[in-house]
């Protein structure tokens, strides 16, 4: 693990799909094994509905539906990450599977540019280079907050 | 010494004051002869006056202080209520409200001096009294003879200072001081018997003091005048460039001071002992200059930065304090009833005695749950005291005659919500005033009474508090409000024609329609009512209107009572659990599914003679898996106002208390859900807010 000194930010990295995504770890709340989601009638579709995390209510989302991927597919790694902005608002997002945590520097970063990656939605904050793969990091803000233009 | 402890109590207290003038103004309008008004109204504005004194509140003392003269005279029959007069005094408690405002902002009282309303006032009293310098004179004659009492006491033991007893590096000082043509007075200073902070005020006059010079000495110590430990006067040599007018004038600034004595102390060199120590000495007096110089810039910087967030503070009725604390104990109780059967349940303790300990237990936390809630509630009153008079003014301003009626003031909303609701308030009623009523004119045309009507009532309703604001104006011209909405754009023509009247007044509250030109053009309604309607929407509540032309229109809020802890009844739909409060449920009906009539192909029922509407919840809540076309269906009668909808549902589970959880602000899904709560096995269930689907 490179040391944290040289201002490196540390990513959980995650899979959906086949892709692997890293979500800066300063949001993360908690990571939860998948329990019973209720499902709450007329949100946006990406939506799956709200958990019971220890007596608050979390809405959990589907970054998969959001990304426009096929529906999800509950195995014994999928997991529930707890993102919170502030004190008020979390939000859960699934996740195939929980890898890693990494280090990246800024210099293993790359912007994305509108030409080399299809980001219309701006979900994307950059591409990271860890161990030869490539994580696509996730602008959370971006993923979250956006509002469903219908 | 540091007043901004009293700070809260102040602003209280002086909210409390102004709220009773204004109202206490109110009524001597109506009634100018009505001595017991105005005793109560000199009470305030006496206290107003010494309170905004203790806190070194200048302007506002000026101000207060100018307004009380007229009530006093008024008070001694000198001079007559006129409609003019009243006007300027409710100018200067507006005045004194803007004070208010920006002491609580800031701790202090800003710089206005409003000049204009203390001439006006000392105009009104001037021409009041039918002399028109006399006043003048008259103040001079009670200062001089306040001089006179002054210097007659001087002669006597008034010039305390005298014995203050100086050290010999302060004897040096005040010889330096005088070679550098910096003059030694000795000041005495005497205050009020009846001063309440005795410190404030000496610490006022200090803070005065070193403004223009330096106190090399102090008769109590500087510590104790601070602690209070100061009968009611003290002494201090100050070492100043300024003259003694000056000295004395700048101590009798400060309120509450009965007397200051100043006079110059001469030393000359020869007294002083030893020359040669006054280098080290003068030191010295310096550093202490200095330091104390440092205090007051500390304790003024404590000052600043103790701004006051004033808090938001309950006043809770020491009855409701009793309950809640009575309620502990039992719930004490009832937690060593649970212990001691457990204890005994080794032995043949039956089953029977443990629910029965279960039993009270509920009850005492229903109890606890219910007090708990009480104790945030505040009576809307708090809200409502100031409309009578905004609405006198708007009757002025507008030149239209009219009348406020309120009932229900005693109705109580939880704190959150009060602190909210006035806003809007103030918007419809100032739509009622303005657009709703018609001029007088049009009125006696219409053979309407001149004076029109404006009632606002408030009462509770289930768990909601119903806030109804109704005039007996022009109502609402839906046809104009169509053909508007079509000119704007916002409906199309065809869409205009089908709409129901009351779909049209729902147009109003859309924020494309707060513009300017509709004031005039339509009945007047939509500016600001799309602001209107989100901030009661945030509050968890609704807002309706109803109109009828040529008789007035009727806006209709509804607020949720109580915020957390609601009685609901938990009902299945399909493999789902909802819960739908208990407040908005009229009856549950078993309905035969050949009973079901068709009006403009919706479902209804007729119930007693009620055509109701059907709301299939699985079809709106898009329930996977329902089951269709059964014989027998179970209706959920569910009431929003007078209006009725019955809600479809599969089985019903029973009624429960729920803890209102927020699902949060991410999920979208048009208000249909309230929120969640958990259940006992931990599932989440949704509420449905049933204000959304009537």
């Amino acid at each position: 693990m490179e040391n944290a000194v040289n201002e490196g930010k540390q990513y959980i990295v995650v899979k959906i799909g086949i892709e692997q995504y890293g979500i800066d770890i300063k949001y993360i709340d908690n990571i939860v094994r998948v329990q019973n989601i209720t499902r709450v009638p007329r949100a946006q579709h990406y939506f799956k509905g709200v958990i019971n995390l220890r007596g608050e209510i979390i809405p959990v989302m589907s970054l998969r539906l959001k990304f426009g991927l096929e529906e999800d597919v509950i195995s014994n790694a999928t997991r529930i990450i707890i993102i919170k902005f502030d004190s008020q608002s979390a939000v859960g997002v699934i996740v195939d599977e929980v890898k890693e945590v990494v280090t990246l520097d800024e210099n293993m970063i790359e912007k994305v540019t509108n030409s080399a990656v299809e980001d219309k939605n701006g979900y994307l904050s950059g591409i990271g280079k860890h161990n030869d793969s490539l994580v696509s990091l996730l602008n959370i803000n971006g993923v979250i907050i956006e509002k469903e233009i219908v | 010494m540091d007043v901004s402890q009293y700070l809260d109590i102040f602003i209280d207290e002086t909210k409390e004051h102004l709220q009773s003038l204004n109202q206490q103004l109110l009524i001597l309008e109506t009634e100018p002869e009505n001595s017991e008004t105005i005793n109560e109204i000199f009470r305030a504005a006496h206290s107003l006056k010494g309170m905004a004194g203790t806190m070194g509140f200048k302007r506002m003392q000026r101000l207060t202080h100018d307004m009380e003269n007229v009530f006093s005279e008024i008070r001694n029959g000198k001079m007559g209520v006129t409609a003019e007069l009243v006007d300027v005094l409710f100018k200067g408690l507006d005045a004194l409200e803007g004070y208010l405002s920006n002491i609580q902002a800031s701790a202090d009282e800003g710089t206005e001096d409003y000049e204009d309303i203390i001439e006006q006032l000392n105009n009104i009293l001037n021409i009041g009294l039918g002399k028109e310098v006399k006043k003048e004179e008259a103040k001079g004659t009670v200062q001089a003879a306040g001089g006179t009492a002054a210097a007659d006491t001087a002669g006597a033991a008034g010039n305390k200072y005298k014995e203050l007893p100086l050290a010999d590096y302060e004897r040096n000082a005040i010889v330096k001081a005088q070679k550098m043509d910096i003059h030694a007075f000795g000041v005495t200073v005497y205050i009020q018997e009846y001063c309440i902070l005795k410190a404030a005020r000496a610490f006022l006059v200090f803070k005065a003091l070193e403004s223009m010079g330096d106190v090399i000495k102090s008769k109590p110590e500087v510590q104790d005048i601070e602690d209070e430990k100061f009968d009611l006067d003290f002494s201090v040599v100050l070492l100043t460039k300024d003259d003694i007018e000056k000295v004395k004038k700048t101590i009798l600034n400060v309120s509450e001071i009965k007397e200051v004595y100043v006079e110059e102390i001469s030393v000359s060199a020869d007294e002083v002992p030893e020359e040669k120590g006054e280098a080290v000495h003068t030191e010295e007096v310096e550093l202490r200059g200095n330091i104390q110089n440092k205090a007051v810039a500390q304790s003024s910087a404590k000052q600043q930065s103790s701004k006051p967030v004033v808090n938001r503070s309950v006043r809770v009725d020491i009855e409701k304090l009793d309950v809640l604390m009575n309620l502990v104990s039992e719930l004490i109780i009832a937690k060593n009833g649970l212990v001691s059967m457990n204890i005994s349940e080794k032995g043949t303790k039956s089953e029977s005695s443990f629910n029965e300990q279960i039993e009270y237990l509920e009850r005492v936390t229903t109890n606890l749950h219910e007090s708990v809630m009480k104790v945030r509630m505040v009576p809307i009153e708090s809200v409502l005291n100031r409309f009578p008079r905004m609405i006198r003014d708007l009757s002025k301003s507008l030149n239209k005659k009219m009348e406020l009626y309120m009932t229900g003031e005693e109705t109580e909303l939880d704190r959150t919500v009060i602190d909210e609701i006035g806003d809007p308030l103030m918007h419809l009623l100032r739509n009622a005033a303005d657009h709703g009523l018609e001029s007088n004119e049009e009125r006696l045309a219409k053979g309407k009474p001149e004076m029109g009507s404006i009632f606002l009532d408030a009462y509770q309703d289930g768990n909601n508090v119903v806030i109804e604001v109704r005039d007996d104006g022009a109502g609402i011209n839906v046809e104009k409000v169509k053909k508007k909405a079509v000119e704007k754009g916002t409906i199309t023509l065809e869409q205009a024609e089908v709409m129901s009247d009351k779909e049209v007044i729902d147009l109003l509250f859309r924020p494309s329609f707060s513009t300017a030109e509709i004031i005039t053009d339509v009945s007047g309604r939509g500016v600001g009512l799309d602001v209107v309607k989100t901030k009661i929407e945030a509050l968890g509540g609704d807002i309706e209107a109803k109109t009828k032309l040529g008789a007035g229109s009727n806006f209709i809020i509804r607020l949720p009572l109580t915020l957390a802890i609601i009685q609901a009844l938990m009902v299945e739909l399909g493999a789902e659990k909802y819960a739908i409060p208990l407040g908005s449920i009229q009856t549950i009906e078993d309905v035969l599914a050949s009973d079901i009539k068709y009006v403009h192909s919706k479902e209804v029922i007729n119930l007693r003679g009620n055509v109701i509407p059907l709301l299939r919840l699985n079809r709106i809540l898009d329930v996977p898996g329902a089951k269709e076309d059964q014989e027998n269906l179970i209706v959920v009668i569910i009431s929003k106002g007078d209006r009725l909808a019955g809600l479809v549902v599969d089985n019903l589970i029973g009624q429960q208390e729920i803890v209102i959880k927020s699902i949060g602000k991410f999920i979208n899904n048009n208000k249909i859900i309230g929120g969640a709560t958990i259940l006992g096995d931990g599932e989440v269930a949704l509420i449905l807010d049933v204000n959304t689907l009537v």
